[in-house]
C-alpha cells in the first residue's frame, strides 16, 4: 500500500520534533497564510559567542509534507552557524526526508523560506538591516525561483515557465507560458502574487498567461 | 492503532459492490452474453434485450418514468454530458445559447458548462447561500428568452444539501427552459418522482449504491429536444450508440432494488449521530451544508486551525477512509469550489472533511471514528500556529 510518502515523511509527519513557540525569541517568521493553504512560523535562539543556532522551534498549519519539512529543517539547523543555516535549500530538506512528492514542493518550501526569514529577522534586530533596494526584474525573477510549478516539483525559472518580466512605476508584470485553464494556472498565479506584491515598491502586480 | 480494521467512510466516492448484485450480474457474463438485438435474430440475442428491457423498466420504475424514457449509459460523467452537449447541440442554433448552472455543481456538468462556453454558449453560474441553496427568485431572473436549459443538482456531491429541484422545475417549466438535474448522489436514497416533479433530464448512476461502476442512466422526458453527438451505432433510442452493458444494466437494477427505505433510515442514523457528536464534543468545528435538508448519507464538518489533508492522512494511519475539500488533496491543488461556494474561506475549505456511509457502515464505526478524529484534532491543533490565542482566553 504505497502512500506518496517516504518512511521518513510520515515518521516526521506523526511525530514532529521542535514543535511549538519560543518565549522572545531572537528572531521569529511567518511563511504563507491560511489563503494560501499552508502557513509556518519559525522561532530561533542565537549564541551570540558562536554565531549558531541554539535553539529552534516551529508550527505549521499545513499539509503532511509541510508538517515534515518544518521538523526536519529545525533539525537540520539547529546548532548550526547562522551561515550554515542560511544555505540549507528545499533541497537538502527534501532529501533528508527521503523525497517528496513533486506535486508537493509549493507547500514543503514555505518551511525552508521561514527558517531564512527567521535569521533575516533575527540580523534586522540585531542591526544588520540591509538598504532597502529598488526592485528590478531580477528582484522579480529571484522571487520567482521560489513559486514552485507543481508539474514538476521545480521553480517557475528553472522550468522555463516564466516567459516575460516586466517592471515599472511600482508595476510589475509578469507572463507564464502556460494556458490560462491550464489545471494549475489558478495556484501558480496566487503563489506569485504573494511572493512579488510584499516587495516594498510594488503597488501592482499583473500576472498573464499565454494561450 | 490496535485496531487494525478498515473503515470505509467515503461512500459517495465509490462503494464497495453488493455480492448479491454480482450474483445477479453473473450470469450475462459467461452464459447470457450475447449483444441485444432486435426480435428478428437469433434467440440469445432476443433474450439479452429483454433482459436489458427489464432492467430498463425496473429503473424508470424507480424514477416514476416511462420504460422509454430511460438510457443506459457508461456513468454520470456521461450522463451529465450528454444532457448538456445534447441540448446544446439540438436547440443551440434553433432557441439560444444561454445555460444556467449552479456553481456548486459536480465536475461533469461544470466541466461540460464551461466547454459550451469556449464554443460561442454564454453561462451563468447561479450562486447559493450559506446552507447551499441556489436563490430562486434569481433563478428567475436570470431564464431568458435565449435560456435553452438549467442544470441543477438534485443533492450536492461534498455538503449533501438536497435543493428544492420541484420549485426549480416548476419555474424552469413556467419560463419555458428545460431542467436538467444531476441525482448521482440522491438516486435510490432522497425522493425524487419525475411524475410529481417538472424535470427533464435526470443524471443517476449505480456506483453511489453499492452497484457497479461503468453504468449509469439519464432519465430524459419524452418529447425532449437532445441531440446525440457520439456517434456509432443506433443504441439506446439512438441517442448513446455502443455496446449495451446488459450485466452493467442487470445489476444497476439489483442495486436499487437493495437500497431500501429501511437502510436511509439506518444511514440517517449514522449522519445525525456523527454530526450530533462531533460538533458537541470537538470545539471550534462548522457543519457545512444544511443541517436537515441533507443526503441521508452524508455529514460534512470543518476543523478549525487545521488542514484536511493531515487530518486524513492521521485517519488513514487509524484505519478510517475519509475525504476532504482542503486544496493539498486536490488534483488541481485548489480548495472546494463547493466550500468557497457557500460563502466558506480558505481555511474552512481547507479544514472540510467528508463522511459519507454505505450499507457496510455500522454506528461501532460512527463512534470509532469521533474517538480517534477527537485525539487527531488536538494533536494537530498542538501543532498549528493558528487559534491559539483563543484557546489561551478561554483556558
Amino acid at each position: 500500500m504505497p502512500l506518496p510518502y517516504s518512511e521518513t515523511v510520515l515518521e516526521h509527519f506523526r511525530h514532529p520534533r521542535n514543535v511549538g513557540k519560543i518565549e522572545d525569541p531572537d528572531g521569529k517568521a511567518i511563511e504563507g497564510s491560511p489563503a494560501c493553504g499552508d502557513m509556518v512560523s519559525v522561532y530561533i535562539d542565537v549564541d551570540p559567542e558562536t554565531n549558531r543556532i541554539s535553539d529552534i522551534k516551529f508550527e505549521s498549519y499545513g499539509c503532511a509534507s509541510n508538517i515534515a519539512t518544518g521538523s526536519i529543517i529545525t533539525e537540520l539547523a539547529k546548532g548550526k552557524t547562522l551561515e550554515e543555516a542560511r544555505k540549507i535549500t528545499w533541497k537538502e530538506a527534501s532529501e533528508a526526508l527521503g523525497g517528496l512528492p513533486k506535486i508537493k514542493a509549493h507547500c514543503s518550501v514555505l518551511a525552508v523560506e521561514g527558517l531564512r526569514s527567521a535569521i533575516e529577522n533575527y540580523e534586522e534586530r540585531h542591526g544588520l538591516v540591509k538598504e532597502r533596494k529598488p526592485t528590478m526584474v531580477e528582484t522579480v525573477r529571484g522571487r520567482l525561483k521560489k513559486v514552485m510549478n507543481p508539474i514538476t516539483g521545480l521553480d517557475l525559472v528553472r522550468t522555463n515557465l516564466v516567459r516575460d518580466i516586466a517592471v515599472g512605476d511600482g508595476r510589475v508584470r509578469v507572463v507564464v507560458d502556460l494556458p490560462a485553464g491550464h489545471q494549475f494556472a489558478p495556484v501558480i498565479k496566487q503563489e506569485i502574487l504573494e511572493k512579488i506584491e510584499p516587495l516594498w515598491d510594488v503597488s501592482e502586480v499583473v500576472v498573464e498567461f499565454t494561450e | 492503532m490496535s485496531d487494525r480494521r478498515q473503515v470505509y467512510l467515503d461512500n459517495s466516492a465509490a462503494t464497495r459492490l453488493d455480492e448479491r448484485v454480482l450474483e445477479a450480474m453473473k450470469p450475462y457474463f459467461f452464459d447470457k452474453y450475447a449483444v441485444a438485438t432486435s426480435e428478428f435474430a437469433y434467440s440469445q440475442g432476443i433474450e439479452a434485450r429483454e433482459v436489458l428491457d427489464g432492467a430498463r423498466e425496473a429503473l424508470a420504475a424507480a424514477l416514476g418514468a416511462a420504460p422509454g424514457e430511460l438510457v443506459f449509459t457508461s456513468g454520470s460523467t456521461e450522463s451529465s454530458n450528454i444532457a448538456l452537449k445534447g441540448v446544446a447541440l439540438a436547440l443551440g442554433s434553433r432557441k439560444g445559447k444561454h445555460i444556467i448552472v449552479s456553481e456548486i455543481e459536480d465536475f461533469p456538468v461544470l466541466n461540460s458548462a464551461r466547454a459550451l462556453e469556449k464554443q460561442g454558449f454564454q453561462v451563468t453560474y447561479l450562486d447559493v447561500d450559506g446552507d447551499g441553496f441556489v436563490d430562486l427568485d434569481k433563478l428567475r431572473d436570470s431564464i431568458m428568452d435565449e435560456t435553452i436549459l438549467v442544470s441543477i443538482q438534485h443533492a450536492n456531491q461534498e455538503i449533501g444539501t438536497v435543493q428544492d429541484i420541484a420549485a426549480v422545475g416548476r419555474i424552469c417549466r413556467k419560463k419555458g427552459a428545460l431542467f436538467h438535474t444531476d441525482a448521482t448522489h440522491s438516486f435510490a436514497r432522497a425522493p425524487l418522482d419525475v411524475g410529481s416533479i417538472p424535470v427533464d433530464l435526470v443524471t443517476v448512476s449505480a456506483h453511489t449504491i453499492h452497484g457497479p461502476r461503468g453504468i449509469g442512466g439519464l432519465y430524459v422526458r419524452q418529447g425532449t429536444r437532445i441531440a446525440k453527438w457520439m456517434d456509432g451505432g443506433f443504441q439506446e433510442f439512438d441517442l448513446r450508440a455502443g455496446l449495451e452493458n446488459i450485466a452493467g444494466a442487470v445489476g444497476f437494477a439489483k442495486a436499487v432494488e437493495l437500497a431500501t427505505p429501511e437502510e436511509t433510515e439506518r444511514l440517517q442514523a449514522m449522519r445525525d449521530r456523527i454530526i450530533d457528536r462531533i460538533l458537541a464534543e470537538i470545539s471550534d468545528t462548522t457543519l457545512n451544508g444544511h443541517r436537515w435538508k441533507r443526503l441521508p448519507q452524508n455529514a460534512n464538518i470543518s476543523f478549525h486551525f487545521i488542514e484536511g489533508e493531515s487530518i486524513t492522512l492521521h485517519l488513514d494511519m487509524h484505519g478510517f477512509a475519509v475525504s476532504t475539500g482542503s486544496a493539498c488533496f486536490s488534483r488541481s491543488l485548489e480548495g472546494s469550489h463547493v466550500i468557497f461556494g457557500i460563502g466558506g474561506d480558505h481555511e474552512r475549505a481547507h479544514g472540510s472533511i467528508r463522511f459519507t456511509f454505505g450499507r457496510y457502515n455500522t454506528m461501532q464505526d460512527v463512534d470509532a471514528v469521533v474517538d480517534t478524529l477527537a485525539d487527531v484534532v488536538q494533536e494537530l491543533r498542538n501543532i498549528s500556529p493558528l487559534g491559539k490565542d483563543k484557546a489561551t482566553e478561554e483556558g
